[in-house]
């Protein structure tokens, strides 16, 4: 059962860390639009 | 009072009344947006109307009233409506762009924050629930519950707070709604949890009520997704405020925003332009495309002295037309004018799930304060009970009558369907129209562009033989004018070497070919005396040789027949209502045996037949795509209009689609079907898992445990039950 003592604080740490990173990304607006770099390849350039 | 917006700045005056437009925060349903009209109403002579997909409110009141503060109507009525508890900004689209951008953002950071701690929490809970009762005791226990609460408690905080701060809202206000129930599920069982650890108690609820949020900040993000489309949707109609119309001033020409043109300016309308206001033509003559305003098909001649309304399409040449009402005044904004009156007339839909949480809230407190009031008095006979297990007891009831019917499996449902509708060019603009569109028992149609094509085809092509043939298609791709250009679609490619083309605007068209001149246009054109009928015609005329006559007619779309055929079988009756003249309207509906027509009829006439429909009790959809139908659109109980329709019925139109054929009326019907059983049967399942969770929780029989796996089984099943959708009828 001692394995626990370090299983679950690093399960714990981990998921932190997920966490962390995904509000990371939030709030460097990765997820504020979803649909357009999708179809931003058929856009005409704007530089020559 | 000193306030941060100046609310007369934005104020605008026309004639006698002044007007104002709004963005309002804080509404959650269509009982919010009532309350606050009601509430401005008050005033004599005031008028408000909330628009409540697009959050936004406008008020106009003459320019005599007096309000209450000297001269300052405009921050006296934003005072007003703060003072109902919601949050008024200047209406800027931009700043709603980033404010819905921001809530998205928020919401999405309370879900992930939410996720993790309930996942976290499994950790330790996991341990207590399935090791023998023994191996986990004493201080071991306490550890894990502290370490729980350290989890829970921070994240109760901030993934709580989209509930809290409704909850709070609604109560300050005297209000209650489906945020009440919810919070206080959540605070009393982190408080009880926190006091049982305290106290070295047997039982903690962080898990169950970290995971209630979860599950419903999940639906609250799907509502969210879903809200958001069919705002941006509708905001479409101001979009057509926002461009530019070139004035000429003087010797030069200017480019103006069409919202500030004012009458007696003087606009250029390029051919091909849209015109962007109501006004006179000055000089020039042109084609003008009227489809959209009038619904007609063909463009009619138009010269000096011609009213023109914004939302024609100059096809031909250049006009120089006078403005005769500013923008706020064109029959555009007559029009959604008469639109928003009919959307009020009909009273606010109230959606199924507003109406189950107008019921949950006072049977779930009542339940509780039950609960808590039969134990207490057992207690007091018994001698044996504590005040506080009693509580325990009454706050799992709180916590276990879930309510993910309404919360996850509703929105799911929702989503689910508009995404699939999505799939096949249908969009899905209002929160109620899969609700309304399911309980509909009758369809009406617009004519023209949308039974029909709404471009004439070429019916007698064989009249033209050879190098006729070959010269009048030619000349035909000169031009713009839909004749032509359904004479340029009805044959092969031939190549007319040495031809040359000149436009006659109003008249038709003349070539040179070799030595031979060559005519195609007006009877009145070529000297053909003026046929008897209301056939659309053009004239065709080479040399010296007859003048040939060539017939068009608008055709009814490939797919019409069958699908009227389908709306019948699934028991629906049908009507057609057209702007058109009665010769027309009544072919096209005896080709599609529509047996219920009326024709020649005006916008306001169309809004009258819907609305009488309705005061018969029926349920109506209707289908149309022209300015003209924009206000019956919004009269009847849901609407549909094709892409290729105007702005303004996109706008009125609770379903958009794509396609160009009518199939969508079936697959929308259909989808819609579907998703109302899911919905019934969701809210069926949730309220049997009640009956039985109820009880087991008002006897305290109710574990964190039971209540953990009966709160998360019961939204899996809700939202296993939904994704059947996806299966449920293939269409």
């Amino acid at each position: 059962m001692a394995i626990l003592l370090i299983l679950v604080p690093l399960a714990f740490l981990l998921g932190l860390a997920c966490l962390a990173a995904f509000l990371w990304a939030l709030n460097t607006g990765q997820f504020d639009d979803l649909d357009d770099p999708a179809i931003r390849i058929f856009q005409p350039e704007d530089d020559e | 009072m000193s306030r941060a917006v100046d609310f007369r700045c934005f104020a605008r005056e026309e004639a006698d009344r002044v007007s104002l437009y709004m963005q309002v925060e804080g509404m959650h349903c269509a009982s919010c947006a009532w309350k606050i009209e009601q509430s401005l109403q008050a005033h004599p002579g005031v008028e408000a109307r909330v628009n409540f997909s697009t959050q936004r409110l406008r008020i106009s009141w003459p320019k005599t009233l007096d309000a209450g503060a000297a001269n300052d109507n405009a921050n006296q009525f934003a005072d007003e409506v703060e003072a109902l508890g919601f949050h008024v900004a200047p209406f800027d689209a931009e700043s709603r762009l980033q404010a819905s951008k921001a809530e998205e953002r928020d919401l999405l950071s309370c879900l992930a924050v939410a996720g993790f701690a309930t996942c976290a929490i499994m950790l330790f809970v996991d341990p207590l629930w399935f090791l023998p009762a023994r191996a986990v005791t004493g201080a071991t226990r306490d550890l894990m519950y502290w370490m729980m609460s350290l989890i829970a408690l921070p994240a109760t905080i901030w993934s709580g707070r989209p509930f809290f701060r409704s909850a709070w809202q609604a109560l300050t206000h005297g209000r209650t709604n489906m945020d009440v129930p919810i919070s206080l599920a959540v605070i009393m069982a982190n408080a009880l949890s926190v006091y049982e650890t305290v106290t070295h108690g047997r039982y903690v609820y962080f898990d169950a009520s970290i995971m209630l949020l979860f599950f419903l900040l999940i639906g609250r993000y799907l509502d969210l997704k879903a809200r958001g489309k069919a705002r941006e949707a509708a905001e479409g109609l101001l979009a057509m405020l926002e461009g530019t119309a070139t004035v000429v001033d003087g010797e030069r020409t200017v480019s103006v925003r069409i919202r500030d043109l004012a009458p007696g300016q003087h606009l250029l309308v390029a051919a091909g332009e849209k015109i962007a206001a109501d006004g006179l033509i000055l000089t020039g003559e042109s084609d003008i495309d009227t489809q959209l305003v009038t619904g007609e098909t063909l463009p009619r001649t138009a010269g000096p002295g011609e009213r023109l309304y914004a939302g024609m399409i100059n096809r031909s040449a250049p006009l120089l037309i006078e403005v005769s009402a500013a923008a706020d005044d064109s029959l555009l904004s007559e029009i959604v004018g008469l639109m928003e009156k009919a959307e009020r007339s009909q009273g606010p839909y109230v959606r199924l799930a507003d109406r189950l949480a107008g019921l949950y809230a006072p049977v779930v407190h009542g339940l509780a304060l039950a609960t808590f009031v039969g134990w207490m008095i057992y207690g007091a006979l018994h001698g044996a009970m504590i005040w506080e297990d009693a509580l325990l007891k009454a706050v799992a009831v709180l916590i276990i009558t879930c309510p993910c019917a309404i919360g996850l499996a509703v929105p799911v449902v929702h989503v689910l369907a508009s995404s699939r509708l999505f799939k096949r060019g249908i969009l899905l603009k209002s929160a109620k129209g899969l609700e309304a569109m399911a309980r509909i028992d009758r369809v009406v149609f617009d004519k023209t562009g949308t039974l029909t094509e709404g471009t004439p085809r070429w019916m007698n092509p064989d009249v033209l033989t050879g190098e006729n043939r070959r010269i009048a298609i030619a000349m035909a791709r000169q031009s713009q004018h839909p004749l032509s250009q359904a004479i340029a679609r009805g044959g092969a490619i031939g190549e007319v070497p040495g031809m040359v083309v000149t436009d006659h605007p109003g008249k038709g068209l003349k070539a040179v070919v070799g030595k031979d001149l060559v005519w195609m246009g007006k009877a009145s054109w070529l000297g053909v005396p003026a046929s008897g009928d209301a056939q659309m015609e053009l004239w065709f005329q080479r040399a010296q040789g007859p003048a040939i006559r060539l017939l068009f007619a608008d055709a009814v779309r490939a797919d019409a027949r069958q699908v009227i055929v389908g709306l019948r079988a699934r028991g629906l009756t049908l009507s057609m209502l057209s702007g058109d003249r009665d010769q027309v309207a009544q072919k096209v509906a005896m080709d599609l045996g529509i047996s219920d027509v009326r024709s020649g009829l005006s916008p306001v006439d169309k809004v009258a037949a819907v609305e009488a429909m309705m005061a018969e009790g029926h349920r109506v959809l209707m289908v149309g795509d022209g300015l003209n139908d924009a206000a019956a659109l919004s009269a009847a109980s849901v609407s549909m209009s094709p892409a290729s329709g105007v702005d303004v019925t996109q706008t009125a139109a609770d379903f958009v689609y794509r396609d160009q054929g009518l199939s969508p009326i079936l697959t929308t019907y259909d989808t819609a079907r579907a998703a109302q059983r899911l919905v019934r049967q969701n809210v069926w399942i949730s309220l049997a898992y009640n009956l039985i969770a109820v009880p087991v929780a008002v006897l305290g029989l109710a574990t964190p445990l039971i209540a953990a796996v009966a709160m998360s089984t019961s939204s899996l099943v809700v939202v296993l039950n939904a994704l059947r959708l996806g299966r449920v009828s293939r269409l």
